[in-house]
């Protein structure tokens, strides 16, 4: 055959066809390898374990250094369903304190990858979590009679008192809704959910750490990816110092035990707020680990509700405290002088209005009227101011400059104070009159807001800061409840001075009425040998019982603190009030209580307001 | 062997250094990928431990060249003087393997020497392409006689049966890589072509026969495809083998034309099963067919109607045995050969494994040692089968450009080879390698790619293992030393 030549030719259809196969697979991997990022991005999900490293959290001491929430171990007790074999079920059951039908119950869901998407029989799964050290002591003893079972170990909160849930706030899982706003979380990891956990969680939660590991087909880890080259150390979290006095919060818990209400102090010339409490509270050492969701929702459905900060997100109306900031601006819109003085015959009458009043000397002038809170001496302040024609063109201007004096001493808006959830309050202007008196009104329609009723409302925080303010005879810095963060300069926000349309001349002849409210009015029960305290009581009416209100501060030069303190339906502002704010004065003043105060405070800690249900 | 020191010299002088030089380039991109695929993260990167596969593929790859040297060294007529002996020897050992082997993953193709195991399968090669070479190079042989085309082909049905025997289908199947090389001495194309024909039938057919088309529920994709394949290879067939024009366009016309405009119709108007009026076209075809034998008086419109006839019912009963007539574990088996099942986790983990190392290489690949994807044993088979994953991950695009072309240059170097063999039986052995290397490549590199059937054979001097490394240099250099006597053959005489 060695004629067979014929068919040489055919030698190219079997070249060809190699050359058309090879040329196919170029192009096949061309669109493979060249045109597409997916199958680099499927490799790397598959390769790469990204494990995270969590940072530990800043821990929060008071203003005293004395730490009040730190870390604590908690362990996740993890399961491999591949390498458990051989185990005494009854023994794992008793020394995790479970029984045999949970744990069966679990293993059941563990395996469900409807439930448990990422279920592998051959990596790490969540048998329990969060168990406490003593949950967890004679399990670990035991850990070696039960192949398959890991610890991870992690850390979560503890508090060091049962004081000042409020301010400390707690921290929980995250919610899809802070997945979606900040890629920084992943699904299981934790977010400050209150509190100044919540308002400082940046500065808190550090930075996680990531190692990336080398994953084999099986889910096994083959080590580090590059000899950890990329890998990145957790950046712990900051410290916080609040500025909160533990002992002075203490106190202000006990005092407002079974009642309603707040109590704010400030450090006038910081804006540092020394106590903040708000009544009813809760232990914070509840809202931790595996307790946590079902205690919040206890804490949730109780309709006294102790969840709510009601020291900036309750809005009460300020009663007579509010009287204060009225005499300011008469005096500064040269309304009313020192010596102005007003009649009042148990109230401001005008025609078929009238506005009530205690019984008292008249007519007074204003001294003596913010002494023993004349409600007629500001009812008529009012009237003439927005009755002054010649200084305004219409009862719209003089409303709406009424309300910008209001806006400067920090009513109406939020203060800005760091932490979550603070309520604006309510001060009207002349459109909302407009609006909902339908352009009808002068300033007897509108004449209880000259007493701190009507449509004004203000948070006990506000309250408490028109104190600092008069203590200061004329400026505020932003309240505020965290004094330092570690490493970090404190924000500007809390630094800045910002000063009202009074000036601090009109200031004075205020601190002289609040003073005289102390000597020998309203307040008298506040007044004390060792520092001179000013203060005005507030008795704001409402549906149900009045509101005891009380707004002060001490000494009367160079103060150290500005107080408010409100309870919801104490009656009179003397009753609760006035004692209440003099108890936090001589307490954070004088640093301890003398034996009378004590006996006093522990008076009021077992006074009970009785609420009848469905109210608040 | 025999020969005297200077026709040693004379050997390597007129030996084709340049399919050395490829080989040796493959050899060495072939130890690349086994130690970027056997990488074992406990034993770092000592390479040349004799106990892990890198080691041990430096010994195969050691021996081979060896094995290489001495094949070079012996005169090549003891190739045609013993090739019946060696094909019979062998045969004799692939039906006592089975006997002899020990179970190696459901595959009873290994045999056990000392500690190592040998797989005969890879060695039958190249004796059945001697012995066909030497028959078919015989004075008298002529492939147009029936009897001898036959006993061609059961020389290489023998090998293939008792390979299928030890369970190996995919190693039995390379043989089918000899009719490529029949087709080369003079079978008609026609054969080869309804053989590929039937090859394409079959898979189109059962791969996405469960497969909507085009959205539609009631319509089988590889019902659809095959019948359409069917109509325009017949039309191929006339464009070839006939000279009218008019009949063609007919057919492609009203053919195409009414499938389109029923498939239109099932989309967007009624929905049912247009495989009917595609099967009523192929028969109104054949009708046609015959019609214009009788008419035009030319039988060859019979043959190609009897094509077209044979198709049909060969796809109707594949697919009638395949749902009636196969046991269930016996479709499981034929879905595995096609891809359509693999490993417990699910059907296609491989393939689309190693798709995901493949494209995660980019242009340049990760590096050497720096998949991710193989040194984790992601691929199943990695540094057998699968073993191209590694070049694409590790070495990119390029470097599997590299190894694509240099096989293709290793083939068409042998095709040049061969033609310049001045003997029958030097020119059909040397079509025998090329076509087996062809088939290897076309088959293990396709699979990989997710383009051809995942049928388990290894890639030429790639894939991990003493037995197929040994087995492709021996094909390979009893060509290579043939060709080194070609001008002695011709002088002698």
């Amino acid at each position: 055959m060695e004629n067979n030549r014929q068919y040489d030719n055919r030698r190219y259809v079997l070249g060809g066809a190699a050359v058309l196969i090879i040329i196919v697979y170029l192009i096949r991997l061309f669109t493979l390898q060249l045109m597409s990022d997916d199958f680099k991005r499927n490799a790397d999900s598959n390769a790469f374990l990204k494990r995270i490293q969590f940072p530990a959290r800043g821990v929060i001491s008071d203003r005293n250094g004395k730490l009040l929430v730190y870390n604590q171990p908690a362990y996740d007790i993890m399961i491999v369903m591949s390498e458990i074999a051989g185990i005494d079920t009854l023994d794992l059951c008793e020394s995790l304190g479970i029984t045999r039908d949970w744990f069966d119950r679990r293993m059941v869901e563990i395996k469900d990858r409807y439930r448990n998407p990422g279920y592998s029989s051959y990596t790490q799964q969540i048998f329990m979590s969060q168990l406490s050290a003593e949950e967890f002591s004679s399990f670990q003893e035991k850990l070696f009679r039960f192949p398959g079972f890991y610890i991870i170990k992690h850390s979560i909160r503890q508090y060091a008192t049962s004081n000042g849930a409020h301010i400390l706030g707690d921290v929980g899982e995250v919610g899809p809704a802070d997945i979606e706003a900040d890629d920084y979380y992943r699904s299981g990891d934790y977010i400050g959910k209150l509190g100044v956990e919540r308002s400082y969680e940046k500065q808190l939660r550090g930075e996680k750490g990531v190692e990336i590991l080398l994953r084999d087909a099986r889910g096994r880890i083959k080590g580090k990816y590059q000899d950890g080259k990329f890998d990145r150390a957790p950046i712990p979290g900051k410290n916080l110092t609040l500025s909160i006095d533990a002992e002075l919060q203490a106190l202000g818990e006990r005092l407002m035990k079974n009642k309603l209400g707040s109590i704010v102090a400030i450090e006038p010339s910081t804006g540092e707020v020394l106590c903040m409490v708000s009544s009813p509270t809760y232990d914070p050492r509840i809202m931790v680990g595996r307790q946590r969701g079902k205690n919040n929702q206890i804490l949730s459905a109780d309709p006294y509700k102790p969840l709510l900060n009601r020291a900036i997100m309750g809005q009460y109306p300020p009663g007579s405290t509010f009287k204060t900031s009225q005499a300011l601006t008469f005096l500064q819109e040269g309304i009313i002088t020192p010596e102005t003085s007003y009649s009042c015959s148990h109230g401001f009458h005008f025609g078929r209005l009238t506005v009530g009043c205690h019984g008292h000397p008249s007519p007074l002038p204003l001294i003596p009227a913010i002494g023993t809170s004349c409600n007629g001496y500001f009812c008529w302040g009012l009237y003439h101011m927005f009755g002054n024609r010649k200084k305004y063109p219409n009862v719209q201007t003089a409303m709406n400059t009424w309300r910008n004096y209001m806006v400067s001493m920090g009513f109406g808006y939020p203060l800005g104070i760091d932490l979550p959830g603070e309520k604006r309050g309510m001060i009207p202007n002349a459109e909302y009159y407009d609006k909902y008196l339908h352009g009808s009104w002068n300033g007897l329609t509108v004449i209880s807001i000259s007493i701190g009723q009507g449509e004004v409302n203000l948070t006990p925080l506000q309250i408490a800061n028109l104190g600092a303010t008069i203590a200061n005879r004329g400026y505020y810095i932003t309240p505020h409840v965290v004094k330092g963060v570690q490493g970090e300069k404190l924000d500007t926000t809390y630094t800045t001075k910002h000063y009202t349309m009074v000036s601090p001349e009109n200031y004075e002849i205020v601190v002289s009425g609040m003073r005289r409210a102390v000597e020998g009015g309203t307040c008298h029960s506040a007044n004390n040998p060792w520092y001179e305290v000013c203060g005005k009581t507030g008795t704001a009416q409402n549906r149900g019982h009045d509101h005891s209100v009380f707004m002060g501060f001490a000494p009367k030069d160079k103060p150290q603190i500005a107080v408010a303190v409100y309870v919801e339906n104490g009656g009179w502002g003397a009753t609760y009030g006035v004692p209440i704010g003099a108890l936090i004065m001589e307490k954070y003043i004088n640093g301890t209580l003398s034996p009378e105060s004590e006996a006093k405070a522990e008076a009021f800690e077992n006074r009970t307001i009785s609420y009848g249900s469905g109210q608040r | 062997m025999v020969a005297g020191r200077g026709k040693r010299q004379s050997i390597f002088r007129s030996v084709d250094w340049l399919t050395i030089i490829i080989y040796i380039a493959l050899l060495g991109l072939g130890w690349m990928s086994v130690c970027g695929a056997s990488y074992d993260f406990e034993q770092g990167t000592n390479l040349i431990d004799f106990s892990s596969r890198t080691g041990m593929q430096i010994v195969w790859i050691a021996t081979s060249l060896l094995l290489a040297l001495f094949i070079l060294g012996i005169d090549e007529r003891y190739f045609d003087t013993f090739s019946y002996v060696l094909y019979i020897a062998f045969m004799a050992l692939l039906f006592a393997t089975p006997f002899l082997a020990h179970n190696i993953k459901g595959s009873m193709s290994w045999i056990k020497i000392g500690s190592f195991s040998i797989q005969p399968a890879e060695f039958a090669k190249f004796a059945t392409a001697l012995c066909v070479a030497k028959y078919m190079g015989s004075h008298d042989f002529n492939i147009n006689k029936w009897w001898h085309f036959l006993l061609a082909c059961i020389l290489i049905l023998l090998p293939m049966v008792l390979i299928i025997l030890q369970r190996e289908t995919g190693s039995a199947l390379v043989y089918t890589a000899f009719f490529l090389m029949f087709y080369r001495e003079g079978m008609p194309g026609s054969i080869l072509f309804a053989g590929i024909s039937a090859v394409i039938y079959f898979v189109v057919g059962v791969r996405f026969e469960q497969d909507p088309l085009w959205g539609l529920k009631a319509v089988s994709l590889g019902k659809f495809c095959v019948l359409l394949i069917i109509l325009l290879f017949t039309v191929g067939m006339m464009r070839t083998y006939t000279t009218l024009l008019t009949p063609i366009l007919r057919i492609l016309g009203y053919g195409l034309g009414l499938t389109l405009s029923v498939l239109l119709f099932a989309k967007y108007v009624i929905p049912f099963d247009i495989t009917w009026v595609q099967l009523a076209i192929c028969i109104a075809t054949i009708g046609y067919l015959f019609y214009l034998a009788v008419k035009q008086r030319m039988v060859r419109y019979a043959y190609i109607a009897l094509f077209a006839l044979g198709s049909l019912t060969l796809y109707y009963s594949v697919d009638y045995v395949m749902d009636h007539v196969m046991q269930p574990h016996q479709q499981t088996r034929i879905r595995v050969l096609l891809g359509m099942e693999d490993d417990p986790r699910g059907a296609g983990y491989n393939v689309i494994q190693a798709k995901i190392a493949i494209g995660s290489g980019g242009l340049r690949g990760k590096g050497f040692l720096n998949g991710t994807q193989t040194k984790l044993k992601y691929v199943p088979e990695q540094d057998t089968d699968f073993i191209f994953c590694t070049v694409g991950e590790e070495e990119g695009f390029l470097g599997c450009t590299i190894v694509l072309l240099l096989f293709l240059a290793l083939i068409l170097r042998l095709i040049h080879l061969a033609v310049r063999q001045p003997y029958a039986s030097g020119r059909i052995y040397g079509y025998c390698v090329l076509s087996i290397f062809l088939f290897h490549v076309f088959i293990n590199v396709g699979m990989v790619l997710g383009l051809t059937p995942v049928i388990g054979i290894p890639l030429p001097f790639f894939s991990y293992g003493g037995s197929s490394l040994w087995g492709f240099t021996m094909l390979l250099f009893i060509f290579l030393r043939m060709d080194a006597g070609r001008n002695r053959f011709v002088h002698n005489r």
